[in-house]
C-alpha cells in the first residue's frame, strides 16, 4: 500500500492541532499513514495512533530543537529518498511551510501549497487550492517524481480522534552533517494575549484600518470579553504596529472558523477573508457601503464603527443582564 | 556588505485578478507594480547597505515589464538590477523560478539575499527557500526584525503565538515580512539617477539552465481546473440609525452566544 506521511509538528508543549487536522484528513486516503516526529514533540508518539499513524518515525535528537529547520529537511530528504513515500503532508504553519518547501527543491518534487482537499488515487496526489480570496478553486495534479510535497490549510479538516490503538514507532537517525547546524535558535518569546485563543475561540472580533489607531482596540477587547471571544486584526493594522502579528487573521495569519466573527472596520480584502470566510456566521461593520466584506456577511451594518461598537456592547449588556 | 534583493513584478492589489483559459493570471490590460512584499525587501536592503556600506543589487525573472519594478528599486537607491528574461521561462512553477534567480545570483557573491515573504500573486512563498536549497545556504523566514554584526545574520522570525530569534552567517537568504520598516519613495533625483544605473538582462541559455527543469514544460505542479468556490448565502445589509446595536445583540442571542 501506498504511504502518506505527515510531519508532526509540537505547539505549546504537545501535539499542534494542525497535525491531528492532517492525520484525521490523511487515514481516510486509504494509505499507510506514518507520522514523522522529530526533537521534543516525540514525547507525544502514542498520542498520533489516535488519530489514524499506524506507524511513526522518530527521530528525538535535540538537535532538532536547537537548530533552525535544517535538520528537520535533512532527516526527511534521506528518509524520503530510501523508502519513496507516495506523498508528505505537512501543515501550511511557519515550520510546516519552511521545512516542506525546502524538502521539494532538495528531492527535486513539485509541491503545492495550502490545500484544503487532498485525494489519493493509486500513489498519485491530486489537491484543492483556493486561489483569490478562497473566491476559486484551483484543482492541481504532479507531474515528476514522488513524494509529492503538500502543505495543508489550518482548519482544512476538522481534527477527530479515531480511537486508533498506540502506533509502531520506528527510531530514524539519518546523519546530521554540520551543515544542518548552521541556523541556531537562541531564543523562543510567546507574546501573551488575554482570553481564549484566537485559532480556537468560539467569537473572534477583529479590527481593520478603520478602527482609527490602537486606541480604539480596547473597546474590540471589551466586546470580545463579554462574548467569550478572542480579537484579531488585519495585516494592515499589525504592520502598523498597533497589535501584535500573533493577531493577524488571513493568509499570511492565522486561519479562523469560529461561530461569530465580528469584522469592524475591515474592508475584506482577499488575502484577508481566505482566512476567515470559513467563519459560520459574518457580522461587519464598515462606513462604505461599498466594502467586498459585505458580500459576505450574513448581517452587514454600513456605519461607523465609532457608534455601532458601543451600541452593540450596550445591548449585548442589557440582553445579558435580562 | 553586498546585498541582494529579489523584486517581482505582480498586478496592483487594488485590482480584481482574473485568470485566462491557460488557467495563468492575466497580466494584460492589468496595472503591474513592484510587489509590496518586496519594497520592504528593498528598503531593508537599502538600509544595511547604508549602514554598512555597501550595495543594493536587484533581481526580477518575468517578462520585459519586469524592468519597471528593477527601475522603482533603481531609483530608491538599488545600484544595478538583473533581469532574467526568455520566453522560455514563461509558466515556471516556484522550483523552476526559484533555479532561475539561485543560477542568476550564485557567483555574485552576495552576503545576503532579501526577499518578500510571499508575493501577491503567487502566495506560497515557496520561491526563497527554494532558491537558499538550490544554493546550498540556510534561509531565516518572516523576518519582522533584521540585524547584522559582521558576518551574523538575526532575525526575529514570527511565529504562531510570538517569535524565536535565529542566528545564521552569511551567506544568507533572509525573508522579510511587512511592518519591519518604511519603504522609502523615489526622489526626482532617484528617479533621474535611476535611468543610467546598469541593468543585466540574461535569458536561460546564459544561466545554463535546463530547459526541461524550468518553464512550463519543467512545471512539477499543473493546474487541471479551475472553479468557483460555494459562495457564501448572501445576507442582509442596514444602515446604522441607532438600532445596530440591538439588531446584533438579537442575532446573538439567536446563535445562543449571548
Ligand atoms: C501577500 C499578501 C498577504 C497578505 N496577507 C494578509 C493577511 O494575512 N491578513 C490580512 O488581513 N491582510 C493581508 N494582506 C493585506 C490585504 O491585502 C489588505 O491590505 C488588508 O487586509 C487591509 O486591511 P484593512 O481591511 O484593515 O484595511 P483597509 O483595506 O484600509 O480597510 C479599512 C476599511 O475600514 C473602513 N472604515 C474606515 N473608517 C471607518 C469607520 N470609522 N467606521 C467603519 N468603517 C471604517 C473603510 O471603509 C475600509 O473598508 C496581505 C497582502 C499581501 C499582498
Ligand atoms: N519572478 C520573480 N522575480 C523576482 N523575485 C521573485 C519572483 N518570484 C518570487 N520572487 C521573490 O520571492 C518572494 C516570494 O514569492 P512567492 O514565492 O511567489 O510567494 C517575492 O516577494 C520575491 O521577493
Amino acid at each position: 500500500m501506498a504511504e502518506i506521511w505527515v510531519h508532526v509538528e509540537g505547539y505549546e508543549g504537545d501535539v499542534a492541532p494542525i497535525t491531528l487536522e492532517i492525520l484525521s484528513k490523511a487515514r481516510t486516503l486509504g494509505a499507510d499513514v506514518v507520522a514523522v516526529a522529530m526533537g521534543s514533540v516525540t514525547a507525544h508518539n502514542a498520542r498520533l495512533g489516535e488519530y489514524g499513524a499506524t506507524k511513526v518515525l522518530s527521530d528525538a535528537r535535540s538537535e532538532h530543537d536547537e537548530y533552525f529547520v535544517l535538520p528537520a529537511v535533512e532527516v526527511f530528504a534521506a528518509l524520503a529518498r530510501e523508502r519513496k513515500p507516495a506523498a508528505i503532508l505537512f501543515g501550511g504553519s511557519y515550520d510546516g511551510r519552511d521545512i516542506a518547501t525546502r524538502v521539494a527543491a532538495r528531492l527535486g518534487v513539485g509541491m503545492a501549497a495550502f490545500a484544503t482537499e487532498v485525494s489519493l488515487e493509486g500513489e498519485d496526489v491530486k489537491v484543492d487550492v483556493p486561489i483569490f480570496g478562497a473566491t476559486l478553486i484551483s484543482h492541481k495534479v504532479f507531474a515528476g517524481d514522488r513524494p509529492r510535497i503538500v502543505t495543508v490549510r489550518p482548519k482544512a479538516f476538522a481534527a477527530e480522534a479515531s480511537g486508533g490503538g498506540a502506533p509502531a514507532v520506528e527510531e530514524v537517525s539519518p546523519e546530521l552533517g554540520d551543515a544542518t547546524r548552521r541556523v541556531k535558535v537562541l531564543e523562543t518569546k510567546v507574546e501573551a494575549s488575554e482570553g481564549p485563543k484566537l485559532e480556537e475561540a468560539a467569537v473572534v472580533v477583529t479590527g481593520g484600518r478603520g478602527m482609527g489607531g490602537p486606541e480604539n482596540f480596547p473597546i474590540l477587547q471589551d466586546l470580545a470579553g463579554l462574548l467569550g471571544g478572542a480579537v484579531g486584526a488585519t495585516r494592515a493594522v499589525v504592520d502598523a504596529g498597533w497589535v501584535p502579528y500573533a493577531m493577524q487573521v488571513g493568509q499570511t495569519g492565522k486561519t479562523v472558523k469560529p461561530n461569530v466573527y465580528i469584522a469592524a472596520g475591515v474592508s475584506g480584502a482577499m488575502q484577508h477573508t481566505v482566512g476567515m470566510k470559513g467563519s459560520k456566521n459574518i457580522i461587519s461593520i464598515n462606513k462604505d457601503e461599498e466594502a467586498p466584506i459585505f458580500k459576505l456577511s450574513d448581517l452587514g451594518i454600513v456605519g461607523d464603527v465609532h457608534k455601532v461598537l458601543p451600541q452593540i456592547i450596550d445591548a449585548v449588556k442589557a440582553k445579558k443582564g435580562g | 556588505m553586498n546585498v541582494f534583493v529579489t523584486v517581482k513584478q505582480t498586478p496592483d492589489p487594488n485590482s480584481t485578478p482574473k485568470l485566462g483559459d491557460d488557467f495563468r493570471l492575466v497580466r494584460d490590460g492589468v496595472e503591474l507594480v513592484m510587489d509590496q512584499g518586496d519594497e520592504y525587501g528593498v528598503e531593508e536592503g537599502l538600509q544595511l547597505a547604508e549602514k554598512t556600506g555597501g550595495s543594493v543589487t536587484v533581481v526580477s525573472m518575468g517578462p520585459e515589464k519586469a524592468n519597471d519594478a528593477i527601475r522603482k528599486a533603481l531609483s530608491m537607491g538599488a545600484e544595478g538590477g538583473i533581469l532574467i528574461t526568455d520566453p522560455g521561462l514563461a509558466g515556471s512553477d516556484a522550483l523552476g523560478t526559484a533555479r532561475a534567480i539561485a543560477a542568476a545570483v550564485k557567483d555574485k557573491g552576495f552576503d545576503i539575499l532579501i526577499c518578500g515573504t510571499e508575493s501577491f500573486d503567487g502566495s506560497t512563498g515557496m520561491v526563497p527557500p527554494q532558491i537558499a536549497e538550490i544554493l546550498g545556504i540556510p534561509h531565516l523566514s518572516f523576518a519582522k526584525k533584521l540585524e547584522v554584526e559582521g558576518n551574523k545574520v538575526t532575525v526575529q522570525r514570527q511565529t504562531a503565538d510570538g517569535y524565536v530569534m535565529l542566528e545564521a552567517e552569511t551567506p544568507v537568504v533572509v525573508t522579510v515580512t511587512g511592518g519591519l520598516n518604511e519603504p522609502r519613495y523615489p526622489t526626482l533625483k532617484g528617479i533621474m539617477g535611476a535611468k543610467s544605473k546598469p541593468v543585466e538582462n540574461v535569458d536561460a541559455a546564459a544561466l545554463g539552465l535546463d530547459a526541461g527543469h524550468v518553464g512550463e514544460g519543467g512545471a512539477l505542479v499543473k493546474v487541471a481546473g479551475v472553479d468557483p468556490a460555494p459562495e457564501r448565502a448572501a445576507g442582509e445589509v442596514i444602515t446604522d440609525e441607532g438600532q445596530s446595536g440591538e439588531r446584533v445583540a438579537a442575532m446573538l442571542a439567536e446563535l445562543k452566544v449571548i
